[in-house]
């Protein structure tokens, strides 16, 4: 770890008595092969994404030459696996958008209230100690916290201390759960976009005679809303498409929820649930996997570009 | 408040008394709610861990980490598991880190910022790292088949899934920690007559080795708590061996918990919070070792 | 009856006194709206500035000028409890404004901001319409307004800007110049009715005709309000100024900290045409600062 000294070397004259004349390095050709390389390295990242790209498209088309796209999105009964199957996934969009909705509204009041609170009253020495505890939280796998969202808050408080007309699983509990992992995102991307409006702002609100509060939420607040609207929406991105949380507690029975209480199986839920079944490559089942992965995939690379639509706006700003 | 109908500049108005308005109610009210926001994030974190401790303690033992699973909950371990997330965490910190460091230092030292393609693969890696996780098992099946592999529950087939998932946080993470070295250092460097790649080698990088080293280990740890791309993979499996190699079968302890989580008895739920405290204790050790070595070398300059 | 004020600069040598002479044509003292007395602003340990005393007129400019890092601009913001904001600073002394002691206890900072107001050294316009930057004062401190739409209209013709801006107030103020954009923030303060604004060197980031408009400005503000500006460009203190308090770095000798202290305060003509301290006059024909 310590820094090599550039003065340990000794000078490079290379052979004596020669005069010193300037012309390309003898190294040139060692480091280019280097760079190319580190370049190659780079573009690996590309191949990355068009390996998911083509990953998910070449199932994708035969599964689409079976099924219909308009049956596929539009169809409202998912049973890729009856007799008479059915690949309509408006089912599985139900359950993501519940348990998203749900997973929202606990993270962005709290995400926001965390983030307020780090960027606009905490001093330092105390955003030292909050930031690394909010990141614990962000570093529970989510495993564990579908463990905690099917025995604990479905089965102990949802059923037995709230005595809730619920079954063995819920999108309640699974976005319950969901939302508190979610709150890190958020509140550490938010309160960068509120620390980076400058100060000049909060003195100039103080000096009209504004409190903390109105000077968070009227000078800070709006200067840094696109960077927060960023923050909620990646928000969005990781609950849409987060798994484990989902295959655990949010069950795995494909069907329209009307209701948080009811049991639901999401777009990675299915991808997770039929993934348990040995599906032969090149069938049916198999090609609906991807199908739905490329879906789960455009919706959330949509998302994104959304965010980062929102983040370019707020660097422009400062 | 009050009306201001200044007549005069004669006119005394002296300063109100005995308030305070950053101890109004409702400035006070909004601070009890971001405190309340802080404070419910914490409460369910408590919650979680006391959840797992008080169900796993009772069979948190050296029986757990040298027991192959069973159907029997009071005889079974995760033995496997544990062998199983070190070929595979190793395995994926081979491939990535070498990958993800090169990359990154491309695309802060050499590229051309205005080259398309270098700002392709900026805005690209960005959009990675947003992919869900369970994609990229989806990518990796499919790679896999691709090459005609049967049996896909292989541990570089999950290495694979899991390096290119943290692929972008390390060359983020690398970036970071390359961009903090200052440019004077790579000036003096250059000044001395050392080429480009031989000022990166000798001064930004070793420079630069506690951050990579921090955001590395913090990568890897996500990707020790990762199940969703190895579920796709099948390696939700009954395993009753010691994986041995890069084509061993495997399973992980994240999908051991997931698959204890699902079954109906009460003693499997044990063991799933047993082997939960088990991960998180390895990944706040991970974490705290990540920690150490940010505030160990913090920035010298 | 004399203004005179006495000032002194800090150990380790003897004090020196001075004093100003009362020509007569300034309004008598009892006209002091603001002031302070043996005035200490301390950052943690540091100690800024030291040892101030000073008096605000009505109806008067008074610059504080001196070299940079004599601790105008943090005398200034002791003035209004703009410290209060920032970490480890800390007051000690009094600091009087119509008679009461602003940091005494159970006095509100912010109701002293509100009356005492402030324009900083590089324009601060909210991310908001024009409208919504003069209207954010009187909303935020809950005064009850006949009609914002006068008061605003009322505030921008008072900064000399409602000409420019009348048919764009709906405009965010980010596309107002530079200079604009100083004059919208004097609006903004002015909006609040303040019965003293504290300038902080308000055209360092200005050029040369923006600058002259907002000196102009000032004269014209005189009419209704006391100010206090900090500048670190003399001809300024000359051209606006009724009076001028002269700064200087002081070094301990032990530590090296440099503490600011008043060297001299009277009529500004005094200052620039008649100084009695040779650190002033120094300073006032460039041999040093």
């Amino acid at each position: 770890m310590t820094i090599t000294s550039a003065g340990t070397r000794r000078p490079t004259t290379r052979s004596d008595g020669e005069a010193p004349v300037l012309f390309a390095s003898r190294r040139r050709w060692s480091e280019s092969v280097i760079k190319l390389v580190l370049r190659l390295a780079a573009i690996l990242t590309i191949a990355t994404t068009v390996g998911i790209l083509i990953a998910l498209v070449i199932p994708s088309i035969s599964f689409f030459s079976e099924v219909s796209i308009i049956e596929f999105l539009f169809g409202t009964r998912w049973a890729p696996r009856f007799a008479q199957a059915s690949f309509g996934v408006v089912p599985l969009i139900t359950a993501t958008l519940w348990t998203t909705m749900i997973a929202l509204i606990v993270a962005v009041p709290l995400g926001l209230g965390a983030a307020i609170l780090l960027s606009e009253y905490a001093h330092p020495r105390l955003r030292k100690i909050l930031k690394p505890m909010l990141e614990i939280l962000a570093g529970v796998p989510t495993v564990v916290y579908g463990f905690f969202a099917l025995q604990f808050v479905q089965t102990t408080v949802l059923r037995e201390w709230l005595g809730l007309p619920t079954q063995a699983f819920s999108v309640l509990s699974a976005g319950l759960v969901m939302g508190v992992m979610i709150v890190p995102t958020i509140a550490s991307l938010a309160e960068d976009a509120m620390s980076s409006v400058p100060s000049a702002l909060r003195q100039g609100s103080a000096a009209l005679g504004a409190n903390r509060m109105q000077t968070s939420l009227r000078v800070v607040f709006p200067a840094a809303l696109s960077g927060i609207v960023a923050a909620v929406v990646l928000g969005i991105s990781r609950a849409v498409g987060e798994t484990m949380i989902v295959a655990i507690a949010a069950g795995n029975q494909a069907q329209i929820v009307a209701s948080p209480l009811d049991q639901g199986q999401t777009m990675t839920g299915f991808i997770a649930n039929a993934a348990l079944g040995d599906s032969r490559v090149g069938s049916l089942e198999y090609n609906t996997l991807f199908a739905v992965g490329l879906l789960l995939f455009l919706l959330t690379m949509l998302i994104n570009a959304i965010s980062i639509g929102f983040v370019r706006r707020y660097r422009e700003a400062y | 408040m009050k009306a201001d109908n200044r007549t005069s500049e004669s006119d005394i108005r002296p300063l109100k008394l005995g308030g305070n308005a950053e101890r109004a109610p409702r400035p006070l009210i909004f601070l009890g709610l971001l405190w309340l926001s802080l404070l419910v994030a914490f409460s369910v974190l408590v919650t979680l861990l006391v959840t797992i401790l008080v169900e796993g303690l009772p069979v948190l033992s050296s029986d757990l980490v040298t027991e192959y699973p069973s159907s029997r909950p009071e005889e079974a371990g995760a033995r496997p598991a544990i062998l199983g997330s070190v070929w595979v965490i190793i395995t994926t910190a081979v491939l990535t880190l070498p990958l993800g460091i090169a990359a990154a230092v491309h695309l802060e030292e050499f590229a051309d910022k205005h080259n398309w393609l270098n700002r392709l693969i900026e805005l690209n890696v960005q959009n990675l790292a947003a992919v869900p996780s369970i994609i990229y098992g989806l990518l990796a099946l499919g790679f896999l088949a691709m090459l005609q592999v049967d049996n896909k529950n292989i541990v570089i087939g999950g290495a694979l899934a899991l390096s290119l998932l943290i692929l972008p946080v390390v060359i983020m993470a690398t970036r970071e920690g390359l961009r903090a070295v200052p440019r004077e250092i790579r000036d003096a460097s250059l000044a001395l007559g050392a080429t480009t790649w031989q000022t990166v080698w000798r001064q930004v990088l070793p420079a630069s080795v506690p951050s990579i080293a921090t955001g590395s280990i913090l990568a890897l740890s996500r990707a020790l708590g990762e199940a969703a791309p190895l579920l796709v993979l099948g390696a939700l499996v009954y395993i009753t061996f010691d994986p041995n190699g890069l084509l061993s079968g495997y399973t992980t302890l994240p999908i051991q918990i997931f698959n204890w989580t699902g079954r109906p008895q009460e003693g499997f739920h044990q063991l799933a919070a047993a082997t939960s405290v088990l991960l998180l204790i390895v990944l706040l050790l991970m974490n705290a070792l990540a920690i150490y070595i940010r505030n160990a070398y913090q920035k010298r300059w | 009856m004399s203004d005179t004020t006495t000032q002194s600069s800090s150990s380790p040598e003897p004090r020196p006194h001075f004093h100003a002479a009362n020509h007569g044509n300034l309004p008598p003292v009892s006209n002091q709206l603001l002031g302070c007395e043996d005035l200490d602003v301390y950052y943690g340990a540091f100690r800024a500035v030291t040892e101030v005393d000073l008096e605000f007129n009505r109806n008067e400019i008074t610059a504080l000028i001196g070299p940079s890092g004599c601790g105008k601009s943090t005398l200034l913001r002791s003035l209004n409890r703009m410290n209060d904001l920032i970490d480890g600073a800390r007051v000690e002394g009094t600091v009087n404004f119509m008679g009461q002691n602003i940091y005494a206890k159970g006095v509100d900072p912010i109701e002293v901001r509100r009356r005492i107001g402030m324009v900083f050294q590089k324009p601060n316009p909210f991310p908001k319409s024009i409208y919504d930057n003069i209207a954010y004062g009187p909303r935020v401190t809950g005064m009850s307004v006949s009609s914002m739409d006068d008061l605003v209209e009322e505030s921008l013709t008072k900064a000399a800007l409602w000409s420019e801006v009348k048919d764009k107030l709906k405009a965010p103020a980010f596309g107002l110049s530079g200079g604009q954009q100083q004059r919208m923030c004097i609006a903004r303060t002015i909006a609040v009715k303040p019965e003293v604004i504290l300038m902080d060197e308000p055209c360092s980031a200005l050029d040369p005709i923006a600058t002259m408009r907002i000196e102009d400005l000032m004269h014209e503000l005189r009419e209704d309000f006391t100010i206090v500006i900090v500048t670190h460009n003399m001809q300024q203190a000359a051209r606006v100024a009724d009076r001028t308090a002269f700064f200087t770095a002081h070094a301990e000798e032990t530590t090296g900290n440099r503490t600011g202290v008043l060297v001299e305060f009277d009529r500004t003509a005094e200052i620039f045409e008649n100084p009695k301290d040779k650190r002033t006059e120094d300073y006032i024909s460039g041999r040093f600062g």
